[in-house]
């Protein structure tokens, strides 16, 4: 049968495509996004080659560069020639790529634009050194010599070998500084900050006598001298660690000289093996989800964030777990089903969509400001004027969040408690248990996956929320952890990093936007796999739940 | 027969175990009740909170009286009248040149000083720089004028506040010579970093002397070189001398309503401009500086107050231009104050009624009859908290609660004329680094942004969602559904952040170097499926039937992806064909659009990504719970499937489909990280999709943060909050009604 084109509209079977191409796009953008965030956030781990080449800029003189490709694009020669270049032909596209060319305190900028067609003489050579440093970035170039401290140790090939046993050396001596900076030191600070608490309390209180003086002095010169003590130890240790240095040459002929312990990471990429690419590839991504930040966030890893993420969901959900299920339980079970009811029900559900910024409104104005004032001036009345829980943080946030995904938790629950058919429960009741009993023993167990449920998706919204913890507690850099060894542990005053707001702070307020940017895109990637797991864990619940009262309404 | 065993259930064990269990049950009644109706509660507690955050920018204000006594020294008559910050101590300076420092509350001395001021001369007039600053200077009846300056000093002895208060001569106790032998009946003086300029007026005769100041830059003590410099006469005696704070413009007020605006930057000062102040010939009695010294406030003996400064006029020349004015009441207009922190100020007029007002506002704020009719001078506190009123020795002092008085409907949603603009505007500027600036109020730019943003991300959403939803639910086969349902899940839980940064960093520079294909896609992407369609259909049944019925999407996947594709590598030949190598500058250039890199197409394109699924799942569930027994009829009575649809399905489903549009425009309304990290939240309101935006969301999460608490700022910020949260909830809960109703039309059919 032909079928011609009038006769094909009217019969709607375009409209049907239509719509099907509809279902298509919003198909191809959501599996697109995702694999983009996934090219783009695990290729970042994977050590590339270093190129080097000769750039010959029609019109200027030619120089050599040498970095890792970031990224290309095509272009229209037009903008090229509009922006003063010349030799190009109009109406070509040409390639332009992204070199990362590190060696930021030489050159002052970490990346470069180059035209492909200009790169001439492209090679990979075999002894090309990345450095990856605690300031100014990665370094690209040639070692030519390792020293201890004037005198030169190894030149030529075995340098190699020697940087690598000194940069050991080096990374297991920056450990034992950092455990002494971080948790000794930390802890006697911790305790003298407490001292200068109580000795601030008793004043207040009027109950200074010279005997707990006395006390409080004798634990200050304690601590004091363990203070010493560790900072000798420090400074001996920053002398063995500072003793080495490397010196390297830069692919335009500049020497410099580079101490070991300002480096992490050294690695000759087109040296290495697929076997040795892989092993660190498995190390790069174990750094960024155990490490600390460093250089304002855009190198290092994201432990910190990913640890006050789940602090925070934690206290979170002991918080809206409880109070959404009662809340719920109340609505279904216990409150008189009538327009009331009806009412509360169908607001409850419309705060799911109120936008979030609004709840962070609240927290700031009401947690924070309100509450914590009244909190400081009854019970931390020795530490003000400095705030303790009159500023945003991680128990505010919690709380806020609570709030915020309670609709989610109510809304799942009772619609576990309205699957469960009502006979179960009277079967229960004509047994003599009482209302309680019923609800404990038979109803809240059938209902305990739908509850899950709930506290998934509330888990996974509150991951991935941002806006109003903007205003009730993070931070894009936590001096320590939310918990901790220090006394009372558990630092629910204290502001902490966040996912999502590392993936914001990282990506639009770092001054280095181009070099954080394949981080955010593995912080995006890591969050978007948290949530992703969490909801279809919640889907395939809830699927099997009704699954199984299917067969109970038979 | 065996009887039954005797089994009690009475025994003392058992009803205590069943006394217990009662307990449990009512306690557990009881619990369950209070925690259910506290999370309400809590709930409840959002909106009444930010209610409560907001009603103090609509309590209206009052003034009060608080003290009346009588200062001891009745020497002279009070010329000048101050207060210090914390409003505990008033300063009198009067025409003997005494100047007393008292208690504020009930007129005790705190301290005596006496004006370097010769035997037989009198002080005439006494005026301040600046509104809020402390020099002062004094013209005496011997033509010559003192400079002098008020200050404070506060101690903590005993963790008691003790405010010490002193008067000091900054350039020294010697009088400045204006006018030898005349007296001076008006004076003023103004300091800046460079010059000290003082400035008094005899009859029509006006006597100027400047100063420049050379710092020494080793001891970096100041000398100054004075310089008398001649004036030009105005026509009658002058009755008000005004000194700019850039000391460009001297104004003098003379005769009855004659403004003289004097240029006095040169070194031979000349008259610039000559006006009157009022048309009807009404007596100006006042004239004074608002707060800055850009605006001048003239009241008039109609009871009439009117606000001027520089602005464009038509001819692009920048005049005198009267802005706005405020009518207290029918009784001349005496004195005005301005207030030394806000662009507010007081006016008191002939019948003993004093007004408050708000210029930036264009509001009265209150009236209040004080009934005093013979008040000769009259001083307010810095944080116009409390005001000073004196009569010939008998002292007032009123407490003053005007907290928010910047706030007006007009303020935050109308046009206003801020100062320095040559016409009317909307413009939301919360803050800036200088005292006297005036904060821009108005919500207007906000929620256009907010509602622009909502609309393109609509425009992308509204369509895709509905017929995507349309799509699933009615011609998709089971199985596909059941794949396709978790994937449009997924999407609604990803975070907002992350379609947040990939459209900031990677959609918006993307879009830039490839407009082209943009648009090309707009008309590619229908036609380009239409024609696959068009072939396929025409495809011999064999083929056809390979693929089963209702897998139509899954095999538009690929051609979807050609096509993007195809556009893509064509975007740059368009770019050179048509646009000569490069759309943006083509944009910016030959059609002299403005374009910013972050602007309303990604934030349209991001934002409706991300309200698709929330359109999605609702439509869907609406179409796809439509009764099958109405398709069924629909399809045995002889109509084509897509009959079917349009004419009963869809017709039936609408009002589900109405609510989930409802509900997408409350999230996107209401989505803050997308548009504050896809656009360049700047508030401007221009409908171009190539120009970015601030929504109200977005701006609570940029300046919250900062916001001083408990300030009209910060109070603003509450209400955009509580705008948003009321519009989401009506929004919503029309929404779930009317998917209430249909779901009972539904059960019903």
């Amino acid at each position: 049968m032909k079928i011609t084109v009038k006769s094909w509209f009217k019969s709607g079977s375009p409209w049907v495509w239509m719509n099907a191409s509809a279902v298509a796009i919003s198909l191809v953008m959501v599996i697109g996004l995702l694999a983009l965030i996934a090219v783009r956030g695990l290729g970042h781990f994977w050590p590339s080659a270093i190129m080097m080449a000769e750039y010959s800029v029609p019109g200027h003189t030619s120089s050599a560069v040498m970095g890792q490709l970031a990224d290309d694009e095509e272009i229209p020669a037009q903008r090229l020639i509009d922006a003063g270049f010349t030799g190009l032909a109009e109406e070509e596209l040409v390639t332009r790529q992204l070199l990362k060319v590190g060696n930021r305190d030489v050159s002052g900028s970490d990346f470069v634009w180059v035209v492909e067609p200009w790169l001439q003489s492209i090679q990979y050579p075999e002894d090309a050194i990345a450095l990856e440093r605690r300031e100014w970035g990665n370094f690209y170039g040639f070692l030519k010599e390792v020293r201890q401290g004037d005198s030169v140790v190894a030149t030529g090939s075995e340098a190699w070998a020697a940087l690598n046993t000194r940069l050991e050396r080096a990374l297991k001596i920056y450990k034992e500084i950092h455990h002494i900076e971080k948790k000794d030191i930390g802890a006697i600070n911790s305790k003298m900050e407490r001292l200068r608490l109580k000795q601030r309390g008793l004043e207040l209180r009027n109950q200074v006598t010279p005997a707990l003086l006395a006390d409080i002095a004798a634990q200050r010169a304690e601590l004091d001298v363990a203070y010493k003590v560790l900072e000798k130890q420090l400074g001996d240790l920053y002398v063995s660690f500072t003793r080495d240095s490397v010196l390297a040459e830069t692919v335009g002929g500049q020497t410099v000289e580079i101490n070991v312990s300002k480096i992490v990471r050294a690695y000759q990429p087109n040296a290495m093996g697929l076997g040795s690419k892989v092993a660190f590839y498995g190390s790069k991504i174990w750094e960024f989800v155990s490490d600390d930040p460093r250089e304002a966030n855009t190198e290092g890893g994201i432990f910190p964030a990913i640890f006050g993420t789940v602090m925070m969901v934690l206290i979170m959900s002991v918080i809206v777990a409880p109070f959404g299920v009662i809340a719920a339980v109340y609505l279904r079970e216990y409150a008189r089903q009538g327009t009331v009811t009806r009412i509360i029900r169908i607001a409850v559900n419309n705060l799911a969509g109120v936008p979030s910024i609004v709840y962070g409104v609240f927290g700031l104005g009401f947690f924070v400001y309100f509450l914590g004032s009244h909190v400081d001036a009854a019970f931390f009345p020795e530490a003000l004027p400095a705030p303790t829980f009159g500023t945003p943080g991680l128990l505010w946030a919690s709380i806020t969040l609570a709030l915020l995904t309670l609709p989610v938790v109510i809304v799942a629950t009772e619609e576990g408690l309205s699957r469960i058919p009502s006979s179960v429960r009277e079967g229960s009741l004509a047994l003599g248990a009482t209302k309680a009993e019923t609800l404990w023993r038979v109803v809240l167990p059938m209902a305990s996956p739908a509850m899950m449920t709930g506290l998934i998706l509330a888990v996974a919204r509150a991951a991935g929320e941002v806006a109003p913890l903007m205003l009730v507690g993070v931070v894009k850099l936590a001096p320590s952890l939310p918990l901790n060894g220090n006394y009372p542990f558990l630092h629910l005053d204290q502001k902490f990093m966040h996912l999502g707001f590392h993936i914001y702070d990282v990506g639009f307020q770092s001054p280095n936007v181009e070099a954080a940017r394949p981080l955010v895109y593995a912080t995006a990637l890591l969050l978007v796999i948290v949530i992703a797991a969490l909801n279809l864990s919640a889907v395939a619940i809830r699927n099997h739940l009704r699954e199984k009262y299917k067969s109970l309404e038979v | 027969m065996q009887s039954a065993p005797n089994v009690s259930f009475d025994t003392p064990a058992l009803l205590r175990y069943r006394n217990i269990r009662k307990l449990k049950d009512r306690t557990a009644r009881y619990g369950i009740a209070t925690g259910g109706l506290g999370v309400i509660a809590a709930i409840l507690l959002i909106f009444f909170y930010l209610l409560y955050e907001v009603a103090p920018l609509f309590e209206s204000a009052r003034v009060q009286e608080e003290h009346r006594y009588v200062l001891p020294m009745a020497s002279g008559q009070a010329l000048y009248l101050a207060m210090e910050e914390q409003a505990e101590i008033g300063l009198k300076v009067s025409t003997s040149g005494d100047a007393l420092f008292f208690d504020a509350a009930d007129g005790s001395e705190k301290l005596k000083a006496h004006l370097p001021v010769p035997a037989d001369v009198t002080v005439t007039s006494v005026s301040q720089s600046a509104p809020g600053e402390n020099l002062l200077v004094a013209g005496l009846s011997d033509g010559s004028a003192i400079i002098f300056k008020h200050e404070y000093k506060t101690t903590w002895p005993g963790d008691k506040r003790v405010i010490t208060p002193s008067l000091v001569y900054p350039y020294g106790q010697d009088a400045i010579e204006l006018a030898p032998g005349k007296s001076l009946s008006e004076v003023a003086v103004r300091d800046s970093e460079e010059q000290l300029i003082v400035t008094g007026a005899h009859g029509n005769q006006l006597y100027m002397t400047r100063f420049t100041k050379e710092v020494d830059f080793l001891t970096e003590e100041v000398t100054l070189e004075g310089e008398d410099v001649s004036m030009p006469l105005v026509s009658e005696n002058v009755r008000r001398l005004l000194l700019e704070p850039d000391l460009k413009w001297l104004y003098v007020l003379s005769g009855k309503d004659t403004l003289t605006q004097v240029d006095i930057s040169t070194s031979l000062p000349a008259v610039h401009h000559v006006i009157e102040l009022t048309h009807d010939a009404a007596e100006v009695n006042d004239l004074e500086f608002l707060l800055g010294g850009i605006s001048l406030l003239s009241g008039d003996s109609h009871g009439r107050i009117t606000q001027w400064f520089m602005a464009r006029n038509e001819q692009g020349e920048r005049q005198l231009t009267e802005i706005r004015s405020f009518q207290q009441g029918t009784a001349a207009i005496t004195r005005i104050i301005p207030e030394h922190r806000r662009k507010g100020f007081l006016a008191l007029d002939s019948d003993g009624v004093l007004g408050l007002y708000n210029t930036t506002a264009d509001r009265k704020v209150l009236t209040v009859d004080i009934a005093d009719k013979d008040v000769t001078s009259i001083g307010i506190a810095p944080r116009a908290d409390a005001l000073l009123l004196g009569n010939s020795g008998a002292m007032k002092l009123f407490s003053v609660k005007n907290e928010h008085p910047e706030v007006s409907w007009s303020a935050l949603w109308d046009e206003v004329w801020y100062e320095s603009y040559d016409q009317p505007e909307y413009i939301w500027q919360s803050s800036a680094s200088n005292n006297d600036f005036e904060p821009k109020l108005s919500l207007m730019p906000l929620a256009f942004g907010t509602l622009k943003a909502a609309f393109y991300a609509m425009l992308l959403a509204a369509p895709l969602a509905i017929c995507g939803a349309i799509y699933t639910a009615y011609f998709m086969a089971p199985a596909m559904r059941r794949k396709v349902k978790p994937v449009i899940e997924l999407m609604e839980a990803l975070p907002t952040v992350i379609l947040g940064f990939l459209a900031g960093l990677w959609l918006a520079p993307f879009i830039e170097n490839n407009l082209p294909a943009i648009f090309s896609l707009l008309v590619m992407m229908p036609v380009g499926i239409l024609v696959f369609a068009f072939f396929w259909d025409r495809l011999p049944l064999e083929v056809r039937s390979r693929v089963p019925d209702g897998w139509h999407a899954g095999l538009l996947i690929p051609v979807v992806l050609l096509i993007g594709w195809l556009c893509l590598a064509m975007s740059g030949t368009l770019e050179g064909l048509f646009f000569n190598g490069d759309m943006r500058t083509w944009i910016t250039h030959d059609m002299g659009i403005s374009y910013d890199q972050r602007n309303a197409l990604v934030v349209g394109l991001a934002m409706g990504f991300a309200v698709i699924p929330t359109i999605f799942s609702i439509a869907e569930d609406a179409i796809f719970s439509v009764p099958k027994h109405l398709s069924y009829g629909s399809l045995a009575l002889g109509a084509t499937p897509w009959q079917t649809l349009t004419k009963v399905v869809l017709l039936t489903a609408s009002p589900g489909i109405f609510s989930a549009v409802m509900i997408g425009m409350g999230r996107a309304v209401g989505e803050t990280m997308i548009v504050l990290m896809a656009t360049g939240n700047t508030p401007i309101m221009d409908a171009n999709i190539f120009e970015g935006m601030r929504t109200l969301a977005a701006n609570i999460a940029v300046e919250m943060p900062e916001s001083e608490v408990g300030s009209s700022h910060y109070r603003i910020l509450f209400l955009a909050a509580l705008v948003l949260f009321v519009f989401t909830f009506v929004v919503n809960t029309l929404a779930e009604l009317v998917r209430h109703r249909l779901r009972q039309k539904y059960s019903s059919l």
